[in-house]
């Protein structure tokens, strides 16, 4: 017997991806019984599951950022690796490198494999374990920057560019606006790689998630909260904090500011003259557009899921390359990855 | 090493607003490039040296050749720019592992290369470089790099970076051309000062200190001349057998915009005067002027409309003569004799104000409310001409502002420092119909603490958002002070103001009780007649 398709055991509800014969959701938007969590941002981790699978260092996260008890009232960890068995379906998890823990969700049913990759990149992160390719019957992707004029730099050089800066102002402040989960995370340890050992300085919304990195053995070096730092102190200093606080009232007390922020955004200029960044610097934990492409090659599925992002262009490259693409529209994704200074934070 | 590092820059000046920081950068970029390299950048960056090798449609069709139509399609809706689409879309060929091109090479290339040629020769470019590095080639080569360094911020940053000062600077600038390979070599003491022979070059202005209450005690009455103050801009005519220039204050050769002045000056001098535009004896008021300023050429009918004129001031250089030691008195006189003997057309002399003590020149100031005149400006008769702001030889006393109670309506951000505080003010005041109307917008008069309470307000308070701007709850009175009223038909209002800026917040009065459109309107000068 022809094993099944995967559209007759993985449905989209309105709750997101249900994989009907092993009764779970793969990152719902809303509360539900199970849940298999690919990664901690908010976008693909909600509160309130009853039960959820996904690795250690994920559901580390989820408790530290939603508070012991909403991260699933029961939750069960699963190695990169390790297999287990739900109600005939054969369930594993793979590195997705996006951000520490994150995973790509790997499921067989009766011979039919599909694989749904939730967030990520295959450039290397200090933080995260690499991208493992799992081939599959139909892989799941995220196209986040999915068009041709998003190909990010060299992490290394982006990096360079910024101490470059730092050596030019020697007395100013470089904030870097980036996200509180992984970015900061990754900037952190790229800065110690190249050899940045001084204390950096965080904005009070990173602090809680940093350190839940260094519990779970990932060192970050000296950190020291930017708020009760004293001006002369943060001059020549680095400082990180989410986007929305780079540009507005709260970067008032550092010295003369250069207004930094790292995103897979800052790759086209309008987008970054918006916010009023002085330095865009293009590093991003999303797979820029030929990561998008290499990897979906890589995976050999016939066809494609695109959850959130741009699916049109990705979905008209697919088929160039014989591979069938279908756009899920799934609604709630993508959210949390709107890196760019707002107006106003939001709270 | 050159292109990728000249993109660097380029990209650095596009995104950072401070004047500092851009002084920094170019500081850098002068010390770490060698020649010709740094001298063609500063030329591409003042735009002193600008290509129109390449249009639009030729990097579009070198970009089509290798781009799916469809992705292309949504990757320049996405991006809204056809250059940055370009760059960023750029697939190199595959192999491609050549230098990119120094700065002097693309130069070279693109002034010697059949057009039919340069297609091939831009792409070649293009699989060399990273994505910042061929945007600036595509904005170099399409002569649109628009990234706001002045020539005098040039200039500055060359003094800066020399520690030469920038008034000896600005008298070589306009006889050395890219790529400045002798003024670089002078600026870092391996060559004496480029001489500019008969090329006609900019010598600096003198210019004046604002006279305020407590220094007016301690002047004598017969030590100072009295002139008045004109609403135009400050010019310098330099013209002989080298060429013509016609100068702003700050040393940009605006010759271009004024071919009248040009062509009336037949002269070998060098004058110090006011540009205006006169209709006859009358003074137009400077809206009118500003029509003809910021063009790189001029119409018929814009001459004809809006003739230039130029009222002198003062002359630096007669013939061969450096008149600039001479006491102001002596200069004056040979300023008259001259223009007795030459009669330029469109030139005449700003007259002496006659007084006999300062508080009957303060009574004539006082008077003078035509639209035309900002105040008057007093000169030691002793005092020679000297490049700047030096203090105690000239005065500019300007009359008492107008001013005028309107109601805070929108506020926008400030730039660089003042980027997260809410800084810039467009005001209104009452229409008959009840209805307020904007007359106006200004970003200075306020203290710190001020700006940081109405940031506050201005958070608290707002009732719409567009973009950058909020609109926000009528609750804010300004006094706001400003030089002159003037019609325009660009406002809804009608009206315009000159130089206005916050002189105080009202915080004790009532919204309804800030003035109405008939009182701005009445301070009016230019009213058709």
């Amino acid at each position: 017997m022809a094993a099944p398709h995967p559209q007759d055991w993985l449905r989209v509800t309105p709750a997101g991806l249900f994989c009907e014969p092993g009764g779970f959701f793969i990152d719902p938007t809303r509360a539900v019984d199970r849940a298999v969590i690919s990664h901690g941002h908010s976008d693909h981790a909600r509160p309130g599951h009853a039960h959820v699978l996904a690795t250690r260092e994920t559901l580390a996260i989820m408790t530290a950022r939603m508070g012991e008890g909403r991260a699933g009232a029961t939750q069960q960890a699963l190695r990169c690796g390790d297999a287990l068995d739900v109600n005939g379906v054969r369930v594993w998890l793979r590195p997705a490198g996006h951000v520490l823990g994150s995973a790509q969700v790997c499921m067989e049913w009766r011979g039919s494999r599909a694989v749904v990759s939730g967030d990520y990149k295959r450039q290397a992160d200090p933080t995260a374990t690499g991208f493992e390719v799992e081939p599959c019957d139909l892989f799941v992707t995220e196209a986040t920057f999915a068009l041709p004029v998003f190909r990010h730099p060299p992490p290394e050089a982006e990096m360079a560019r910024l101490l470059r800066s730092v050596a030019l102002f020697p007395e100013r402040t470089h904030v870097v606006g980036c996200y509180s989960l992984g970015k900061c995370q990754r900037l952190i340890a790229m800065l110690r790689q190249a050899g940045w050992d001084r204390p950096i300085h965080l904005h009070g919304a990173h602090q809680a998630l940093c350190r839940t990195y260094e519990e779970l053995g990932v060192p970050l070096g000296p950190l020291r909260p930017a708020t009760v730092a004293k001006k002369d102190e943060l001059k020549g200093a680095i400082v990180l904090a989410p986007p929305g606080a780079v540009a507005d009232r709260w970067a008032r007390r550092l010295a003369e500011p250069v207004v930094a922020v790292a995103s897979g955004w800052m790759r086209v200029r309008q987008r970054a003259k918006q916010g009023g960044v002085e330095l865009p610097l293009v590093i991003s934990d999303h797979a820029d557009w030929d990561e998008l492409l290499a990897t979906c090659t890589e995976v050999q599925a016939p066809e494609v899921w695109v959850t959130h992002g741009r699916e049109d262009a990705l979905i008209h490259a697919l088929a160039q390359r014989g591979i069938k693409g279908r756009a899920l529209h799934l609604v709630g994704l993508g959210e949390e990855e709107e890196d760019i200074p707002a107006e106003e934070p939001a709270a | 090493m050159s292109l990728p590092a000249f993109a660097e820059l380029l990209e650095r000046l596009v995104f950072t607003p401070g004047r500092n920081a851009k002084l920094a950068l170019l500081r850098q970029w002068f010390a770490d490039q060698p020649d010709p390299e740094r001298g063609i950048g500063l030329a591409a960056l003042t735009e002193e040296l600008t290509f129109s090798a390449a249009k639009p449609a030729m990097i579009r069709e070198i970009v089509a050749a290798r781009t799916d139509p469809e992705l292309w399609r949504m990757s320049y809706d996405y991006v809204g720019d056809l250059a940055e689409t370009v760059a960023l879309i750029w697939r190199p060929r595959a192999g491609v592992n050549a230098p990119p091109p120094l700065l002097s090479e693309v130069v070279e290339a693109l002034e010697t290369t059949p057009k039919a040629e340069i297609p091939a020769v831009l792409a070649g470019w293009l699989d060399t470089l990273d994505a910042g590095a061929r945007l600036a080639l595509i904005k170099l080569v399409t002569g649109g790099l628009r990234v706001g360094v002045s020539a005098r911020l040039a200039r500055v940053a060359l003094a800066e970076w020399s520690g030469v000062a920038v008034e000896e600077i600005e008298e070589v600038w306009h006889g050395v051309a890219p790529p400045y390979a002798s003024l670089f070599q002078w600026l870092s003491g391996q060559a004496p000062r480029p001489d500019p022979r008969e090329a006609p070059v900019f010598r600096p202005l003198m210019l004046a200190h604002p006279l305020e209450e407590t220094d007016i005690a301690a002047l004598r009455a017969e030590d100072w001349r009295a002139e008045w103050k004109w609403d135009g801009i400050r010019v310098q005519l330099t013209a002989g057998p080298g060429g013509r220039k016609l100068f702003s204050r700050g040393g940009e050769d605006i010759s271009a915009a004024f071919p009248e002045i040009l062509a009336a000056m037949e002269f070998h001098a060098v004058l110090d005067g006011e540009l205006l535009v006169m209709r006859g004896e009358e003074v137009a008021p400077f809206a009118d002027l500003q029509q003809r300023l910021n063009r790189k050429s001029v119409t018929a009918r814009m001459l004809k409309e809006h003739p230039a004129a130029v009222r002198l001031y003062d002359i630096l250089i007669d013939g061969e003569e450096d008149l600039r030691p001479l006491p102001f008195d002596a200069r004056r006189a040979r300023l008259e004799a001259w223009h007795g003997r030459v009669a330029p057309a469109r030139m005449d002399v700003s007259p002496l104000v006659a007084f006999d003590s300062l508080d009957a020149l303060a009574r004539l100031r006082d008077g003078a409310r035509a639209a035309s005149i900002e105040g008057l400006m007093l000169k030691r008769g002793d005092a020679p001409y000297v490049a700047g702001r030096v203090k105690g030889l000239w005065w500019k006393w300007k009359r008492d502002p107008l001013t005028v109670d309107a109601v805070l309506m929108y506020a926008q951000r400030g730039h660089g420092k003042r980027s997260s505080f809410y800084s810039d003010y467009t005001f209104g005041v009452w229409r008959e119909d009840g209805e307020l109307v904007p007359i106006g917008k200004a970003y200075s008069g306020y203290t710190d603490e001020e700006l940081a309470w109405l940031d506050r307000w201005i958070r608290n308070n707002t009732i719409n958002r567009f973009g950058p701007v909020r609109e926000v709850d009528r609750g804010i009175v300004f006094e706001v002070a400003f030089d002159a009223a003037q019609l325009s038909s660009r406002h809804k209002s009608g009206v315009a103001l000159r130089f206005p800026r916050i002189a105080r917040i009202r915080r004790d009065k009532p919204v309804e009780e800030a003035d109405r459109l008939e009182t701005v309107l009445a301070l009016v000068e230019n009213h058709p007649r």
